[in-house]
């Protein structure tokens, strides 16, 4: 039961992109055809659920028993940096196919806050779920959490895209035309999104 | 005095917020009312012009393979600098910004300049260039945050002037999106009258 409520918060309630504002640029960036949005949503995917499940392990047996929390922040965007070129070297390896589809949504993820942000908050946040008391997540938690969180970007992320093809073909007023128009869209998005607060 | 269009580079035809388009997810994020705007703007503005000097010292030195990395690691530790001082001076704002302190470290406007301004400067020259884009960063924030208060809570800098309740849209998510849209549309015609 905590396991689906974990996912409904974090795909729905408290989605990244529109409620959390994560990963902000790359949304903006390449949500112009629904197939990059695709490619990139999939990237997304695989690198937030590893990257923390790896900074979860490395904050639990090594920062927190030797007292060095203070490194979080320097540790993490150098443990993700690393992951990111990992993850590049083994796909080409193995799967040449599905590296070619990622393409250079991979080396940019590095800077997706959404990726830093989500391996901070399982480890920072106490997380208050279905009226439980506010505790740390444990690595099963953290892991779900992680994935349905990037399930949720790839939601909206797809969303977004198909809105804005069909955008790309009006006739828009020449000072909205391009991110402002976009952004008054995502606007309107968020508005519907805010309907599933209060769900859990 | 020459020197001086470095700083104001950064606040117009520079500007983070309305013209690169960079450094969304604080911009959007930690908004929701001008106190809270400034303070993200002067936080960045903190890292970037530190940043800024440390790399524009250290660019020759770095092979250009690993630049990146090194560029990280370097805003990285002001980051924590920064972090370390909230807790001790300011925990107050610390705890408001929360998660978007340390997130800095992949703010695109701070790795941005790294690469785009500081290697390729001295440090003086850096350190400006810091001031202004940071200097426009805070701008652009507290001006989102002035129009998200007014409209969410009827207030600007906590001073209530109209009663009741305000629009609530605008202090949450949605209003965020709505308010830099227009906001960006404003800026549009702006330049365009220029």
């Amino acid at each position: 039961m905590e396991y689906f409520l974990i996912i409904v918060s974090a795909i729905f309630v408290n989605n990244i992109l529109l409620a959390q504002f994560l990963g902000i640029c790359p949304f903006l960036g390449v949500s112009n055809k629904l197939s990059t949005a695709t490619g990139m949503s999939g990237a997304v995917c695989f690198v937030i659920t590893l990257a923390t499940v790896v900074t979860y392990l490395l904050n639990q047996y090594l920062l927190v028993p030797f007292g060095l929390e203070f490194l979080q922040t320097i540790s993490f965007i150098l443990v993700i940096a690393a992951l990111v070129q990992m993850v590049e070297i083994v796909l080409k390896k193995i799967s040449p196919s599905l590296y070619q589809a990622l393409g250079i949504f991979l080396p940019l993820i590095t800077t997706n806050c959404a990726v830093l942000g989500v391996a901070i908050t399982v480890v920072t946040k106490d997380f208050a779920l279905g009226g439980a008391a506010p505790h740390m997540l444990n690595l099963g938690q953290a892991t779900v959490y992680a994935f349905a969180t990037s399930l949720g970007y790839g939601l909206a992320m797809c969303l977004f895209a198909g809105l804005r093809e069909h955008l790309a073909g009006n006739d828009v007023p020449k000072a909205f035309k391009g991110l402002p128009i976009a952004l008054i869209t995502v606007g309107i998005m968020a508005m519907a999104f805010l309907g599933f607060s209060g769900i859990v | 005095m020459s020197k001086w269009h470095f700083v104001t580079d950064g606040f117009v035809k520079n500007n983070p917020t309305f013209v690169l388009v960079l450094g969304m997810c604080p911009t959007l994020a930690t908004t929701t009312s001008a106190m809270n705007g400034l303070e993200m703007g002067l936080a960045t503005m903190f890292v970037l012009i530190l940043s800024n000097i440390v790399i524009s010292l250290i660019a020759p030195m770095v092979p250009d393979k690993v630049r990146i990395p090194v560029y990280i690691t370097v805003i990285a530790t002001f980051v924590t600098v920064l972090q370390l001082l909230m807790q001790a001076f300011t925990p107050a704002v610390y705890e408001t910004l929360g998660l978007f302190i340390p997130l800095i470290v992949v703010n695109c406007i701070v790795l941005g300049r790294a690469e785009g301004f500081a290697n390729k400067h001295n440090a003086g020259e850096s350190a400006l260039d810091g001031l202004g884009v940071g200097l426009g960063f805070t701008a652009s924030l507290t001006v989102i945050g002035i129009v998200r208060e007014i409209l969410g809570s009827g207030a600007v800098f906590g001073w209530k002037f109209i009663s009741g309740d305000g629009i609530l849209a605008f202090v949450m998510a949605p209003g965020a999106f709505l308010v830099l849209g227009f906001l960006m549309v404003l800026f549009n015609k702006y330049l365009a009258k220029k």
